[in-house]
């Protein structure tokens, strides 16, 4: 099989990449700078309709896993690289015949600041103000899943707070946070909170390719891919600053207090129109305070997927890549 | 021109014809379209000048009748139809049906009525809304009537339905109709109607059809008894009483459901059901004799049968005998009849065993409930079991008057005191000198029992006389009770067998709705008094007698046997126990309200079963070694939420399941509880009727039974149920734990286990890193989070059954950030 990843240069999108290539599926990766993969590459900006098509000639499946992340910048940004980048990618599919999309998205497009529990992969919601990063993705997602027809199977993976050895995002913030001393946890950290470890994402999306042929029932349908095991977030923000070999003391914010600095945070950054990361958003104290997990049945139901990696051996092989020594 | 709501399937099971009562309209209903109409064509029709349908002149209620012939013609039903209908719409119905009898293949009838019942007068609220002027005030030019009726429901209706039921009636033109139904309400025979509706009252007398009684208890309009009016009229009829709710019950709570059971079971059965039998199982039957034959067979005899722990009062044989036949002649001089319902508020005395014998032996059903309800609930329970006569001191009685428990009945008061409001005193009925009335048989009904449940107001169960005396006759074979035996009942409930079994009894002098406090002094003067063979404690207070022993006892070296049960009995509290009374067997019965005992086991097997399952890893699917099935009661194992409809099937040995019970001594049913009864008593495949404990657990090999826990309280996991016995034991193997509970969080289908012990810092929250690591190391299962409360919440009386239903909605709470508050 022929499978065009873009965005392999992220850890999701390379992992992917590579779990492809070690079953021997024919590569092309396409993203702005190069991977690093001993494969075929096309570098571009993912808007680029054309060449985003010319990158997935006589490609099977494209893994859509380029976006822009984070919180720094304006909506038009957004919307641009993860709305118009999708549309980009469809429109790929489309004049190549490509077989199956498969589109990551992310489970706080249906965020709506309630706790999350054992819920399933609830429809996309927008209108936002702030938070362009799940705004954007719910448009995109949207997009992606109104694409789906008898010819092109689209399936969306959400997969849930990705962490692992060089990960940036998850375990890069905690622990950056914590060797400053400035780490805290909305509440008493009780709320539970599932996550998934690189390995089980990786495979997901292999699956989700593999489970993609028009007339499977994942087709046009959004999944929600975690380990299955929620924890209490301190357990979990503690256990990674453990593997990191961090004895740390969290300080603890109530919920209320939380909020109100996550709003004053995201006010105060965008009049300065700063481009570091503000240390709270009202999204992310949403997030952190309370819980969020999710049916883990339709995604081992309809693509066939199971974590291979527990949480608890994901936190030892975290522990140690830390201990190999790895740049902090 | 009529407004109607259908739905149905191309060919339906039946036809549901629907008709609402005054004032609402056909959207009453649409909980019966939503539920029924994917099988059943259901039509709710709005009746003529109400709803949507047009406004016309004045109707009558015969005109209702005919009306409702003309628009089931119209709609093209011309077979058998079932009637649902509420309010008005019930006399309109059973107009109909009394006119169609044929056609009539069910009848569900809601808080309605035909006639105002037998010594009550018409509802105050309909009096008030009908006298003379106010009517066109209340009813047409205002919308006073329509909305009280709204506030009719025990739960505020929603805004959105509020607005549905306000729709057809904006303006007083719209409201005429209501108005009109009001003043059709035959409150004098001078009413034009009045004729009409009595001559329906007695005609329904001769309808077959099945017939249910789906009722909110709560209605100051119809309320329980215009339904017992109705069941008096149509002895057949089924009854599901929902307790708490309202004059608009279809609106309030599950009817749909309800109807969709009782219509499978009474209407569209495909195989005829065998009528229904609680308990298949008859044989050896009164091999004993009557439940007072004990008693009888030691008339005459001095010796004491009774001693009071409180006063000290002796009663022998001879004379409970007397007071019982006393009461018996005197209840029936006083007109009792047969089946009619006593309440027995009396405290566990001479006169509490004096009395359930004397009305037991007259035929008289005995209503008793448990102490531990509480005030409120225990009138509740008097209350729903409508009660023609209350035995009861004069405060007991005075609180029965005052808080109208039972309006109408006559009472007997306890001593030799004559209270207002009393008809006699139980020392008057004693002596009345009256002749004995012929003997109950077997197949007559002797009590309802109410005991606090787990979940929601307490059910009534029902006993008939051949049940209660299967029960004597297996306790005295399971326990080899012989006359030469003496009862300390330190659970008051249980004196009640002394009589039964013929031996001498006394009851410690201790709180009966705090067993927890009896102490080992109280229980020791107790055995003293009778020199006690047999010692019965509820697991709390045989904890606290162990708790309060100062040394060996010499007054207990000579009891034989100690029985604990009602509820898990911790092998701690057994292993205390025997070094308290070194002679004695420790066995603890396992049953319930509705049947018991059903299994049983001795502390030695206890501890022999729980040593196989220490042995090596901890497994599965253990729990709580409850014993072998005693002798004459069946056990069958079935799947986990098995479908009611189909006949029930046994799991093999080993897997967990639901565990069900026969014996000649299951209880015969639930009261004004149709649904319940029905849900709990499922057939197997040869149509023996079986009772389901709502225990969950599995046979072994050696055909004993292990608990794992209620049924409601099974967690269940994405990965397949656990059962929260086998995790809890598995748990409190661990130092320093005592109690845990094993909870569920999250949507059926995927929830997380949580474990909840109780923390020796008394602290509310999640558990540190390294009990959290000890507690995942104890338990087989992934658990998502372990936490700690000061105390978890246990069952006052017995002090050791979890509320876990309360413990997982805390943990939800604290686990989902919440403010997590803890409701015990």
């Amino acid at each position: 099989m022929k499978v065009l990843v873009t965005g392999a240069s992220s850890l999701l999108g390379r992992r992917t990449a590579e779990a492809l290539l070690a079953r021997g599926d024919d590569i092309v990766c396409f993203q702005r700078h190069p991977a690093g993969l001993e494969t075929a590459e096309v570098l571009g900006d993912i808007r680029d309709v054309a060449l985003v098509a010319k990158a997935a000639a006589g490609c099977d499946a494209i893994i859509h896993a380029a976006a822009k992340v984070g919180v720094v910048g304006g909506w038009s940004e957004y919307r641009s690289i993860n709305v118009d980048g999708t549309a980009a990618v469809i429109e790929a599919a489309r004049r190549n015949d490509v077989r199956s999309v498969v589109h990551v998205s992310t489970p706080s497009v249906a965020h709506s600041g309630h706790a999350i529990v054992g819920a399933g992969a609830e429809p996309p919601v927008t209108g936002r103000t702030g938070a362009w990063y799940a705004e954007s993705k719910a448009f995109g997602e949207r997009l992606a899943l109104a694409a789906a027809s008898g010819e092109l199977a689209v399936v969306v993976i959400r997969p849930h707070l990705v962490w692992g050895p060089g990960d940036t995002q998850l375990v890069g913030r905690i622990v950056e946070r914590a060797r400053a001393g400035r780490l805290a946890l909305v509440g008493k950290g009780a709320a539970l909170i599932d996550t998934t470890y690189i390995d089980g994402a990786a495979s997901a999306l292999v699956a989700a390719v593999d489970a993609a042929r028009p007339g499977a029932r994942c087709v046009g349908r959004a999944y929600v891919i975690a380990n299955g095991e929620p924890r209490p977030i301190r357990e979990l923000v503690l256990g990674i600053c453990s593997a990191a070999g961090l004895d740390t003391t969290p300080h603890q914010v109530p919920r209320r207090i939380a909020l109100l600095a996550g709003s004053g945070c995201e006010r105060l950054w965008r009049l300065r129109r700063a481009t570091t990361e503000p240390p709270l958003t009202r999204f992310l104290a949403e997030q952190l305070g309370t819980a969020h997990w999710f049916d883990p049945r339709p995604a081992r139901d309809d693509l066939g997927w199971a974590p291979t990696v527990t949480i608890d051996e994901g936190l030892e092989r975290l522990a140690e890549w830390f201990r190999s020594g790895v740049p902090a | 021109m009529w407004h109607v709501l259908e739905r149905g399937p191309r060919q339906p099971l039946a036809t549901i014809v629907c008709v609402h009562g005054n004032p609402t309209w056909s959207y009453f209903w649409r909980s019966f379209l939503a539920r029924l109409g994917d099988r059943y064509r259901v039509v709710a029709v709005d009746q003529l000048g109400m709803g949507f349908s047009d406004r016309v002149p004045r109707r009558r209620y015969a005109e209702r009748v005919s009306d409702l012939d003309d628009v089931i013609a119209a709609l093209g039903i011309d077979g058998p139809v079932v009637l649902a209908a509420h309010d008005w719409g019930g006399a309109i119905s059973l107009g109909w049906a009394a006119a169609h009898p044929d056609r009539v293949s069910g009848l569900v009838l809601c808080n309605t009525g035909i006639a105002v019942p037998a010594g009550r007068r018409a509802p105050r609220l309909i009096r008030l809304a009908a006298a003379g002027p106010i009517t066109d005030f209340v009813c047409r030019r205002t919308r006073i009537f329509v909305d009280g009726t709204l506030a009719l429901s025990s739960k505020r209706v929603s805004r959105v339905a509020r607005e549905a039921y306000r729709a057809p009636y904006r303006h007083p033109h719209d409201r005429r109709a209501i108005a009109e139904f009001v003043r059709d309400v035959p409150f004098s025979d001078a009413n034009p109607s009045a004729a009409a509706i009595a001559a329906v009252a007695e005609e329904v007398r001769s309808l077959r059809a099945p017939v249910l009684l789906a009722w909110g208890s709560r209605d100051p309009v119809f309320n329980d008894d215009f339904a017992h009016d109705l069941a008096e009229r149509i002895p057949h009829a089924d009854h599901h009483r929902f307790a708490g709710m309202g004059h608009l019950v279809v609106e309030e709570t599950d009817v749909a459901g309800l109807v969709d059971a009782w219509l499978a079971e009474r209407v569209v059965c495909s195989q005829p059901s065998a009528v229904a039998v609680s308990s298949p199982v008859r044989s050896g039957l009164h091999r004993g004799g009557p439940i007072w034959a004990g008693l009888e067979a030691r008339s005459g005899d001095p010796s004491p049968a009774f001693i009071d722990g409180v006063t000290g009062q002796v009663t022998s044989f001879d004379e409970l005998h007397r007071r019982v036949n006393g009461i018996a002649s005197g209840l029936t001089a006083l007109d009792l009849q047969r089946g009619d319902r006593v309440a027995v508020l009396v405290p566990p005395s001479r006169d509490l065993l004096a009395t359930v014998y004397g009305c037991w032996r007259a035929g008289a059903v005995t209503v008793i409930a448990d102490r531990g309800l509480g005030l409120r609930s225990l009138g509740a329970a008097v209350r729903a079991a409508h009660v023609q006569w209350v035995v009861g001191h004069p405060s007991a009685l005075a609180a029965a008057r005052v808080l109208r428990w039972a309006p109408g009945a006559r009472m007997i008061a306890v001593g030799s005191r004559t209270v207002l409001g009393a008809v006699m005193t139980l020392d008057q009925l004693t002596a009345s000198g009256a002749p004995l009335p012929p003997a109950p048989t077997g197949d007559d009904p002797a009590a309802v029992l109410y005991t606090s449940g787990a979940t929601g107001p307490a059910k009534g169960v029902r006993y008939l006389h051949e049940q209660m005396t299967a029960q004597r006759d297996v306790l005295a074979d399971v326990y080899g009770i012989t006359a030469h035996d003496r009862l300390v009942a330190a659970f008051a409930p249980f004196a009640l067998y002394g009589p039964a079994l013929g031996i001498t009894s006394t009851i410690p002098d201790v709180d009966v709705a705090a067993p927890g406090t009896l102490t080992a002094e109280a229980l020791g003067a107790a055995v003293a008094s009778v020199d006690a063979t047999i010692v019965f404690a509820a697991p709390a207070a045989l904890a606290n007698v162990n708790r309060t022993a100062t040394g060996v006892d010499p007054r207990f070296a000579k009891v034989r046997l100690v029985l604990s049960a009602g509820a898990p009995v911790p092998v701690a509290t057994l292993r205390a126990a025997a070094a308290l009374f070194p002679t004695a067997e420790l066995r603890t019965p396992y049953g319930m309200t509705e049947c018991l005992p059903v299994a049983d086991i001795d502390l030695i097997a206890i501890e022999a079963a729980t040593a196989q399952v220490c042995v090596g890893p901890p497994v599965p699917g253990a729990g709580v070694c409850v014993g072998p099935p005693v002798a004459g009661a069946s056990l069958l194992i079935a799947p986990l939420g098995f479908p009611a409809q189909h006949p029930v099937g046994a799991l093999a040995v080993g897997e967990t399941g639901e565990v069900l019970v026969c014996a000649p001594w299951v209880s015969h049913g639930y009261d004004q509880l149709w649904r319940t009864e029905h849900d709990a008593r499922p057939r197997d495949a040869g149509g023996i009727v079986w009772h389901r404990t709502g225990d969950v657990g599995h046979l072994d090999r050696e055909g004993r039974l292990w608990i794992e826990g209620r049924g409601v309280h099974v967690i269940d996991a994405g990965r397949g149920p656990i059962t929260p016995v086998p995790v809890e034991v598995a748990v409190e193997r661990l130092v320093g734990i005592d109690r845990a509970a094993a909870v569920g969080v999250g949507p059926p289908g995927c929830q997380q286990l949580v474990i909840v012990v109780e923390a020796a810092d008394g602290s509310d929250g999640l558990a540190d890193d390294e009990l959290t690591a000890r507690v995942r190391a104890a338990v087989a299962h992934p658990v998502a989070a372990v936490a700690t409360v000061a105390a978890l919440p246990v069952d006052i009386r017995h002090n050791t059954k979890i509320d876990r239903t309360a413990v997982a909605k805390w943990a939800s709470a604290l686990l989902a950030g919440e403010r997590a508050k803890r409701a015990w």
